[in-house]
């Protein structure tokens, strides 16, 4: 238990900000994906070929790569990319961009194929009548979308969501190769200056796990309150 | 776009995709029969050996895989006692470390999938076999499992290509599988789009093929009611 301690003896603090920077991870990885599905979904269900060509090839390719390669991808591609833009004005130094950007980033655009499935999922089982009515009814368009579709939407979608935000949550843990230090590196750096890997491994595992469970507590609560009236 | 460094990595990524394949196809297969072993036990009616296979499965599927796999590599080797035992022949090998944590893992959402198929066999099935006097193991193994079978083909499916995505995580423990090797040739070369493309593509393939079994066994397998 020595081992917990806060303060210099122990690596309590140090698993603490790593946990927070977790959930920090996590958070705009989701809020990034959100964005990219805002920006998929219409094109997976427009009518033009082309565009929906582009909505799926974004849903199928990075479903079907494992998330590493996407990370390693952006990791190595991010950087070098920059570098390139760098060694054009002279300077031919090392650059690393921020761990935490890439890392959002790349878990980012991974959650948002899964939420691009999730939206369309819940706009399709969505009633024909319902668009078509407020069509009818002349609402402007900032009341068709945002008060007639999208609480109809989140009710269908929260659910599936839920399970996007689990997958996200462990996806975090693998941009820990690229050095951003959350639960994992953490406890990498931990278990290699103790030499107690199981220790920190183990309790790596339990604050996933604690991660997972509070999530899922507050997640089926925000459930119960959009699916009110049904 | 280095074409040439394209083609000249297919053949080595190639060659790591045995591995890949070798690592997906031990633990799905091992993780069927622990999937079917929870499975089982989760429908038992005694509440501990419920708990306890429903802890499993919250456990394994509520921690990332890369955790699960760094406590069976790293931690494992910790306890001295495992050192002198015949198991540590099985645990120093990272090859077997990556098939333990992913049979572990893919075992719990097997038992899930395997669990949620046979609560949804309708009882009337079960009541016909008992009335015509067959015995329940026959009831379980040739009624109970082919209908399990045929109505978790989708989500098993998924669970296929999940694995397939998981086995990439076995680079991690210095295993060089197609995701290992990638990683190498990006670092040495700097050239992480072409070899993503390559590498990608692969994964891509098998995704395809994989998917389009699934889909062909669901059409053969249809369960007509």
């Amino acid at each position: 238990m020595e081992l917990l301690y806060f303060g210099d003896k122990g690596w309590g603090d140090e698993l603490f900000f790593a946990t927070l920077m977790t959930i920090a991870v996590s958070i705009t990885a989701m809020i990034i994906g959100f964005i990219f599905a805002a920006l998929f979904t219409p094109l997976k269900l427009s009518n033009n070929k082309v565009l929906k060509l582009i909505g799926n090839a974004y849903t199928t390719v990075i479903r079907g790569v494992p998330e590493l390669l996407v990370i390693y991808l952006f990791f190595f591609g991010g950087s070098g990319a920059i570098m390139f833009v760098a060694s054009i004005f002279g300077y031919n130094d090392y650059i690393e961009i921020n761990a935490f950007l890439t890392g959002s980033f790349s878990i980012g655009i991974i959650s948002g194929a899964y939420s691009t499935e999730v939206f369309r999922g819940a706009l399709q089982s969505i009633d024909k009548g319902q668009f078509e009515a407020a069509k009818v009814l002349g609402f402007n368009k900032y009341i068709y979308f945002f008060k007639i579709i999208l609480p109809q939407m989140l009710r269908l979608a929260i659910p599936n969501l839920s399970n996007v935000w689990q997958i996200t949550l462990k996806d975090t843990s693998l941009i820990s190769v690229t050095g951003l230090v959350e639960i994992m590196r953490q406890s990498y750096i931990a278990a290699g200056s103790t030499r107690d890997p199981l220790f920190f491994y183990s309790f790596a595992a339990v604050l996933y796990l604690m991660l997972t469970f509070l999530s899922m507590q507050l997640l089926n609560r925000l459930e119960t309150k959009y699916s009110k009236g049904y | 776009m280095d074409i040439e460094l394209m083609i000249s990595s297919f053949p080595k990524l190639l060659n790591a995709t045995l591995i890949t394949l070798k690592l997906l196809s031990v633990s799905l297969i091992l993780g069927l029969f622990i999937g079917l072993g929870f499975a089982i036990l989760r429908m038992n009616n005694n509440k501990l050996i419920n708990k306890f296979a429903y802890g499993y499965s919250y456990i394994f599927r509520g921690t990332p895989l890369l955790v699960q796999i760094f406590i069976i590599y790293f931690g494992l080797g910790q306890i001295e006692y495992l050192r002198t035992t015949f198991l540590w022949v099985v645990l120093k090998e990272p090859y077997w470390c990556a098939i333990i944590a992913f049979s572990l893992n893919t075992g719990a959402y097997t038992s899930e999938i395997l669990r949620s198929a046979f609560q949804t066999i309708k009882p009337g099935y079960l009541e016909a076999g008992r009335s015509l006097g067959i015995p329940s193991k026959i009831i379980f193994t040739k009624i109970q499992i082919p209908i399990a079978i045929k109505q978790s083909l989708p989500a098993y499916g998924n669970e296929i290509i999940l694995m397939l995505k998981g086995t990439s995580l076995a680079s991690t423990v210095t295993l060089m599988d197609l995701t290992g090797v990638a990683k190498y040739i990006i670092s040495t070369t700097f050239k992480p789009v072409e070899v993503f493309i390559v590498a990608g593509g692969i994964y891509l393939f098998m995704t395809f093929i994989i998917h389009n079994v699934i889909k062909y066994l669901e059409k053969k397998y249809r369960f007509q009611t």
